[in-house]
């Protein structure tokens, strides 16, 4: 039998090891797996280079893995935020590494790790200094950029229902990063609001296909869901 | 000097994007042009962070914080909306399939060259989000930025000399002074302010300016 549901967020993470790429799915709070971050946090995995698109917020969530030392690197496209002062002192006195990547291009480079594309051509960031140092190509009169995939060991998504094969769907513009990322890491956990009995969500509104995840963890939602 | 105000900048743009059309708006200025869409128009708002229908900002109480925009703003869903993942929302840009992109900018170059994410200080934390896919994705680029910076300098120069965002992408430009088309001449007036002469615009743009019935 098959079953990915977990029985703790302290389980769900257990294995996560020191030096590992992490993907984390969100964009602001929509689809940001808070509780299983705060896990990661508690676990004590260190050395880590955090794939999400932002580098956290305030005091909570990614920032607070940075405040604990424990990020190594941070791959994004938008460290820079009202509140992102942990990553923005520890980015100024040089105690982290930054790749910031165009937005399109971060979400392409890990779909291409899950669909096990070796590399592609993008028009976008062409002659930017984010292009630097990259292989470029005319085709048909266009000039593009070649990109490698982003993989991870491990993702944390966000999810509105999951059931015992992993099958996911999502909430809204919460949805984001989660499905990708599901995809382009060995094991993805998957915090969602309710877990169901298999057969309950609708094969054609399923999002993410269990296939890509290898955890469900229930964390109910601090606000209600309509 | 008399200017246009941001609402009558959001409103100019907004008469220019027709009834039908895919449209992103970029986070500031732009973002005004919802507020002025023409009625009678139906116009599909897109956002980077996957949604296709965004509608207006809730009511206050109202706020459903897994519902945002690419400001993390809460907005709203009008009917007929769809959800997608971020690669599928870039496809959207990258793809060609948006009509047109209206986006802020620190400067626009005569080549429609774009400007709009860095200031290349060595203190800066830079940050690029969408909008090097924007500029290269839309099939109309549009900037809406003032026409010079607070030390009076002009946002239409030559050669930019901050970091680009994009090359030869945009298509026109929104000024509190002016609208300005990009054309393979260069910089083309179309329309200005009241009380200000096309003599005064060209002195006030940083390249050269052509009045608007030069051919194109």
């Amino acid at each position: 039998m098959i079953d990915k549901t977990a029985a703790s967020l302290e389980a769900a993470v257990s294995d996560v090891r020191d030096g590992a790429t992490v993907m984390i799915s969100g964009f602001g709070d929509a689809g940001m797996p808070h509780e299983l971050v705060d896990a990661l946090l508690a676990q004590g995995a260190t050395d880590l280079t955090i794939v999400s698109n932002n580098a956290g917020n305030g005091e909570r969530g990614i920032a607070a893995l940075l405040k604990a030392g424990r990020v190594r690197k941070v791959v994004c496209s938008f460290p820079r935020q009202a509140d992102s002062h942990v990553f923005d002192g520890l980015y100024r006195s040089g105690r982290i590494e930054l790749e910031l990547v165009p937005q399109g291009n971060l979400a392409e480079r890990i779909r291409a790790a899950g669909a096990g594309i070796g590399a592609f051509f993008t028009p976008t960031g062409f002659g930017t200094l984010l292009a630097e140092g990259k292989e470029t190509r005319r085709i048909d009169g266009r000039d593009y950029v070649l990109e490698y995939p982003i993989g991870a060991d491990v993702a944390l998504v966000k999810a509105l229902y999951g059931d015992r094969w992993g099958n996911l769907v999502y909430r809204k513009t919460g949805r984001n990063f989660g499905p990708i990322m599901a995809s382009a890491a060995k094991c993805t956990i998957a915090q969602v609001h309710d877990i169901v009995p298999l057969g309950a969500l609708d094969p054609e509104a399923v999002v993410t296909p269990g296939i890509f995840v290898r955890r469900v963890v229930k964390v109910s939602s601090r606000r209600p869901m309509r | 000097m008399k200017r246009f105000s941001r609402d009558e900048m959001a409103a100019r743009v907004a008469r220019d994007i027709p009834d039908g059309s895919y449209v992103n708006l970029g986070i500031g200025l732009p973002t005004l042009v919802a507020n002025n869409l023409p009625p009678g128009r139906e116009i599909v708002l897109h956002s980077e962070n996957g949604i296709l229908g965004m509608g207006p900002a809730p009511a206050p109480g109202e706020e459903d914080w897994d519902l945002v925009n690419a400001g993390k703003q809460p907005v709203t869903q009008v009917p007929g909306a769809a959800f997608f993942h971020h690669a599928d929302a870039f496809a959207i840009m990258r793809g060609g399939h948006l009509d047109y992109c209206v986006l802020g900018a620190f400067q626009v170059s005569s080549r429609g060259d774009l400007a709009n994410w860095h200031t290349g200080n060595a203190d800066a934390i830079p940050a690029v989000g969408g909008a090097m896919d924007l500029a290269i994705g839309a099939r109309h680029v549009l900037v809406m930025m003032e026409h010079l910076t607070k030390s009076g300098d002009s946002k239409l120069v030559e050669r930019c000399t901050y970091p680009l965002t994009g090359v030869r992408c945009v298509s026109r430009i929104y000024t509190d002074l002016a609208v300005i088309d990009v054309t393979t001449a260069g910089f083309v007036a179309r329309e200005w302010v009241d009380g200000l002469s096309f003599e005064e615009l060209s002195r006030l743009t940083a390249a050269p300016l052509a009045p608007p019935d030069a051919a194109t």
